[in-house]
């Protein structure tokens, strides 16, 4: 009989299930609950967890493309925060223009705009008050820029640490092209006092309400592509670009187009993901520019682990949890809190929180069997 | 010119990649042209005008001692390197010295390396799969299914190298005589018209050379086979032709005995 390989399922029964459950309580009980809830009761979700679970599911979605990349194609890319910091500044735009005269100076310009005593929007403004133009964007910027970048990086076999670190001083050089206020994006203010998305105001229930849903939706779908992605023949190509590449070379394969794919899907997804987390949070400004932004998200996927299905998930909203709590209770102590856990879990935990769990489940399984 | 008429038109039905159109012209005889090729690496000259010629069929044995340029050479052919002076020709019309490894190994040149590299995580299935002979491009392999007729080619190498009951483990739990095995697979995989063999052998058991040995004497014809190796009493099991080379450039050439009984070629391996 010929041999057949084994086909594995796109997620396993227990992953269906949480992928389910996931999708109910984000798409269907948190936001009626929100919005239905009568005041009081013990069932009463306030916009606060609603606005911070919300922004935490947009890290998760930058998580899940970080993971795309660096889990799976082994590219460690410390610039990923960029590519979310530009979606949510073109969407950005949008809301500006949303605000319309309502704004400090009751001026068609945006009061930053005022405040420099500029008498029109300037050129890459055009158009930024439709819609749709954003949408179109929030995706071809970081888009382009990742083609473009990554072209000439892959090209010239740029790889491991020294990759790093030019993505780390991209994003840096981006900053302190949005800090100047000639760039036209509101300087080291950034954006903020968003009004209305399509006419509806932002800080209505129901608003917030669609944003989370959007975002669990986002991210359910992200987290269903990846896994389709890494499951097809390209996937097993990219993690054979990870672990040998010039074997992979003298096959046939040009990694160079493989790289260049993940790693601009990897940054569309993180504009998108900005492009969600903007208007929950209400602001975005050049610091979320900053190289240490970018290397969070590496420890957000890390501490999860890196390259397996969930483990990005899971390490972004347990840091960022983390982190909300300790930047209330001990405000001082977060970034140090912060370092410990990246060192605990390189030296500890090389598969992060999945790979011990996974361990644990396999020594009750292995001790069970054994009695 | 009889004895090549059969592979003449190798891929003209099954083009691949960007590069393989017409396929290998081997109308003059000889598949693999070096002329006068040197590099040389901050001042060393690995390779001094080095010229060799392989016919296709063939299969030839190269030896030399450590740093004679033998890797050097498997280098530029791949397109790895690139030669500081000097032609590669793959046939008549192929110039290897404009190609990227990619297009050249798509354009029929496949090269085992000399430590075994094999893609450690994936299964002996996925490895060959990996290697297998289909467009390379993205896209096509985005939304690409097994087909039964692959599956099948992909069992026939797993059988031609002994690794059937292996199929479904990561290579890199193998053993390193069976990981060289899965290498060459990989290589069989691609159908190239040229293999490039870098100590096929190293690390085999006398068994397992024995088989190495009859696999590459059976493809040699069909395919050419350029071998690197320093076992000699492997090379003088399969080389019809065996090329010395010395300090980056050919010592001598011809069939084993000649090769031995070379004068300069005791000096070179005996010292003075």
């Amino acid at each position: 009989m010929q041999y057949q390989p084994k086909i594995e399922p796109l997620f396993s029964k227990l992953g269906w299930v949480g992928l389910i459950g996931f999708a109910l309580l984000t798409l269907l009980v948190v936001p009626s609950l929100y919005l239905m809830a009568p005041d009081g009761s013990s069932f009463q979700i306030s916009s606060y967890t609603v606005t911070l679970v919300g922004k935490i599911m947009c890290y998760c979605i930058v998580a899940v493309a970080m993971n795309l990349i660096w889990g799976y194609a082994g590219i460690l890319s410390l610039g990923q925060g960029l590519f979310f910091a530009l979606g949510g500044y073109s969407f950005g735009m949008y809301l500006m223009r949303q605000i319309g005269r309502d704004g400090q100076y009751q001026s068609n310009l945006p009061d930053f705009m005022v405040f420099l005593d500029w008498k029109e929007y300037p050129l890459h403004w055009i158009g930024t008050d439709s819609f749709l133009w954003a949408i179109v964007l929030v995706v071809l910027v970081p888009g382009i820029l990742a083609f473009i970048f990554g072209y000439f990086a892959f090209r010239s076999r740029i790889k491991g640490v020294y990759f790093s670190i030019i993505t780390q001083a991209l994003t840096f050089a981006f900053m302190l092209l949005f800090f100047r206020n000639e760039t036209g994006f509101g300087g080291n203010n950034g954006f903020t006092d968003f009004k209305r998305i399509l006419g509806y105001s932002i800080t209505d229930p129901s608003m917030r309400a669609v944003l989370f849903g959007l975002s669990a939706f986002f991210l359910l779908f992200v987290l269903v592509l990846s896994r389709i992605l890494i499951k097809s023949k390209v996937g097993r190509i990219l993690t054979a670009v990870r672990d040998s590449e010039s074997r992979l070379m003298f096959c046939g394969y040009d990694p160079i187009r493989y790289k260049l794919f993940v790693w601009t899907l990897s940054a569309v997804i993180c504009g998108i993901a900005g492009a969600l987390y903007v208007p929950q949070v209400g602001i975005i400004n050049p610091s979320e520019m900053s190289p240490a932004n970018s290397i969070e998200i590496a420890v957000w996927v890390a501490v999860g682990g890196r390259g397996t299905i969930v483990g990005p998930i899971i390490g972004a909203a347990a840091v960022n949890g983390a982190k909300s709590f300790f930047t209330q209770a001990f405000p001082e102590y977060w970034l140090f809190f912060l370092g410990l856990l990246f060192i605990f879990v390189t030296l500890c935990l090389p598969f992060g929180i999945v790979g011990l769990l996974s361990k644990l489940k396999r020594k009750f399984i292995k001790s069970k069997t054994e009695s | 010119m009889q004895e090549i008429s059969g592979i003449k038109n190798p891929r003209s039905q099954t083009a691949i990649g960007h590069v393989a159109k017409g396929g290998v012209d081997i109308s003059h005889g000889p598949i693999l042209y070096l002329e006068d090729i040197s590099v040389s690496f901050d001042g060393f000259k690995a390779l001094n005008d080095l010229s060799l010629t392989v016919d296709a069929g063939e299969l030839r044995c190269i030896i030399g001692p450590n740093g004679a340029g033998k890797t050097t050479m498997m280098d530029v052919i791949t397109g790895k390197t690139k030669p500081d002076s000097g032609t590669v020709f793959f046939g008549q019309s192929i110039d290897l010295s404009r190609m990227n490894e990619p297009q050249i190994a798509s354009a029929g040149i496949g090269r085992k390396f000399q430590k075994p590299t094999v893609f450690e995580n994936h299964s002996v299935f996925e490895n060959l799969e990996l290697a297998m002979k289909y467009d390379k491009s993205v896209l096509k392999n985005l939304f690409s299914k097994r087909r039964q007729s692959q599956i099948k080619k992909i069992t026939e190498t797993m059988e031609m190298i002994d690794l059937v009951d292996q199929a479904d483990r990561p290579a890199g739990l193998l053993s390193h005589g069976q990981k060289q095995w899965l290498e060459i697979g990989m290589l069989l995989m691609q159908e190239p018209q040229l293999l490039l063999l870098d100590e096929p052998v190293a690390g085999m058991t006398d068994d397992e050379t024995e088989k190495t040995a009859k696999l590459f004497k059976s493809l040699a014809g069909d395919r050419s086979l350029v071998v690197v190796e320093h076992d000699m009493e492997f090379v003088a099991e399969i080389a019809s032709t065996v090329t010395v080379l010395h300090e980056g450039s050919v010592l001598a050439e011809g069939c084993m005995e000649d090769v031995h009984a070379n004068e300069r070629v005791i000096e070179v391996y005996l010292g003075r």
